[in-house]
């Protein structure tokens, strides 16, 4: 089943179906995510109109993690399948989740100096966030280090895989030992504690984020089959061109 | 054993072996990762004269601003509701700072059990509350900020949709 999928032209004809799908309601659910955290969800009764960084901050956090276990299942896949579209996805997820990793610690910064008193903190949640954006960027420059292409893919998926330690690292870090930043809001188990009012725009931004990322991911992965794609005809013409001249 | 399988279970292997590791190390260094100490910490150890941070509860009823030579002070207790420490600081608060408040401060334990803070930073908790919702629980009585935490969110989450009028989604 994975063979059919990881078909290069079988993804092209599907993802080409999907993406508008992914686009527009993404679009639509960000755009009124934002006006409704920003315009017309309440204040916090502390934080006042600081409490709304919070509908970019937790979204982009949640995707800064997410976006990186998507890295690791490609390389995964990469490494015991070798399928080259999981090669693809995973360089090109790579700088799509150090973009959003950096809009979640810029933002937790903007937040954190009114709310805490200090811009940064070298807390285990905050430090182990800074870890993934490190890991992000080293993906990032590991990939493209090789002049043999499927080395750097071999490098980079070991790289990302020996990262995934940090996922719970960064999930966890608020229970395991104190921090400053605090626990979650939201949880699988137990009752959010976090007003209504404030919980349902965030659900959709999350919601409109995720979807934006699954949107930006598949089209560079797109066009990183078609460049390939263009690659090999050129090559084959360039040599199809030599052979000619070698027979006139 | 195809070439596959054997990838597959190598790189199992090395997850497994490289989670142990991570997970022993961690553990391991389980004290050098938390942020602050708690003023039951310090009372177990001293740790006269050594930089640390404190982290706790801003004491209800504790708060004593002082103001020598221009400069703003401010005394109050750090508490966790086992053990108390008294803290002294010159300089600007963070604006969340109240009594109730978790708050974690950087100084050192002076001789004489006060402790020295030169920064005081403010911790917010988990709870995001309407500013409206914060005063009717204020009014009823079912709340005291500076006593303690608010009261579970589901307690309060239901009568502030009628009454700030928001849509629910």
């Amino acid at each position: 089943m994975l063979h059919r999928f990881a078909n290069p032209g079988q993804f092209l004809r599907l993802s080409g179906k999907v993406l508008p799908w992914l686009y527009w309601p993404g679009i639509i659910l960000t755009v009124i995510a934002l006006v409704w955290g920003l315009f017309f969800a309440p204040n916090d009764w502390q934080q006042g109109d600081t409490v709304k960084i919070m509908y970019v901050h937790v979204p982009a956090a949640w995707l800064a993690s997410a976006g990186y276990f998507s890295l690791a299942v490609c390389s995964f896949i990469s490494l015991v399948w070798r399928h080259p579209l999981a090669d693809l996805a995973a360089v090109e997820i790579g700088p799509v989740g150090a973009g959003f990793t950096a809009v979640c610690l810029a933002t937790g910064s903007l937040w954190g100096k009114p709310t805490w008193g200090a811009w940064w903190v070298w807390d285990a949640r905050l430090t182990s966030v800074f870890v993934l954006l490190l890991l992000y960027l080293g993906h990032i420059a590991l990939v493209r280090a090789f002049d043999d292409p499927t080395r750097g893919y071999r490098a980079g998926a070991i790289l990302a895989l020996v990262g995934v330690i940090n996922l719970p690292i960064i999930k966890f870090s608020v229970d395991w030992w104190n921090t400053l930043h605090q626990p979650a809001s939201i949880g699988l188990t137990g009752a959010p504690t976090i007003a209504s009012s404030m919980l349902w725009p965030l659900l959709f931004s999350a919601i409109g984020f995720t979807l934006l990322f699954a949107a930006i991911t598949i089209t560079r992965t797109r066009a990183a089959v078609m460049e390939r794609r263009i690659r090999s005809l050129l090559m084959a013409q360039a040599s199809s061109a030599t052979e000619q001249e070698a027979v006139s | 054993m195809t070439r596959k399988r054997k990838r597959l279970i190598l790189v199992l292997a090395c997850g497994i072996g490289l989670g142990s590791a991570a997970a022993l190390t961690l553990s391991a260094f389980s004290d050098n990762l938390v942020f602050f100490v708690t003023p039951s910490d310090l009372a177990k150890n001293e740790h006269p004269g050594r930089q640390l941070r404190l982290g706790g509860l801003v004491e209800q009823g504790t708060v004593v601003r002082t103001a020598a030579n221009g400069t703003a002070g401010v005394r109050f207790r750090v508490t966790d509701e086992k053990a108390s420490v008294p803290v002294v600081y010159k300089g600007i608060l963070p604006d969340l700072f109240r009594e109730g408040q978790g708050v974690v401060v950087l100084g050192s334990l002076q001789p004489d059990g006060v402790f020295r803070a030169s920064e005081v930073l403010a911790k917010h908790d988990e709870t995001y509350m309407p500013k409206e919702v914060a005063d009717a629980l204020k009014k009823s009585g079912r709340w005291n900020p500076s006593a303690g935490p608010p009261p579970p969110a589901s307690t309060w989450n239901e009568p502030i949709k009628q009454a700030s009028g928001q849509p629910p989604g």
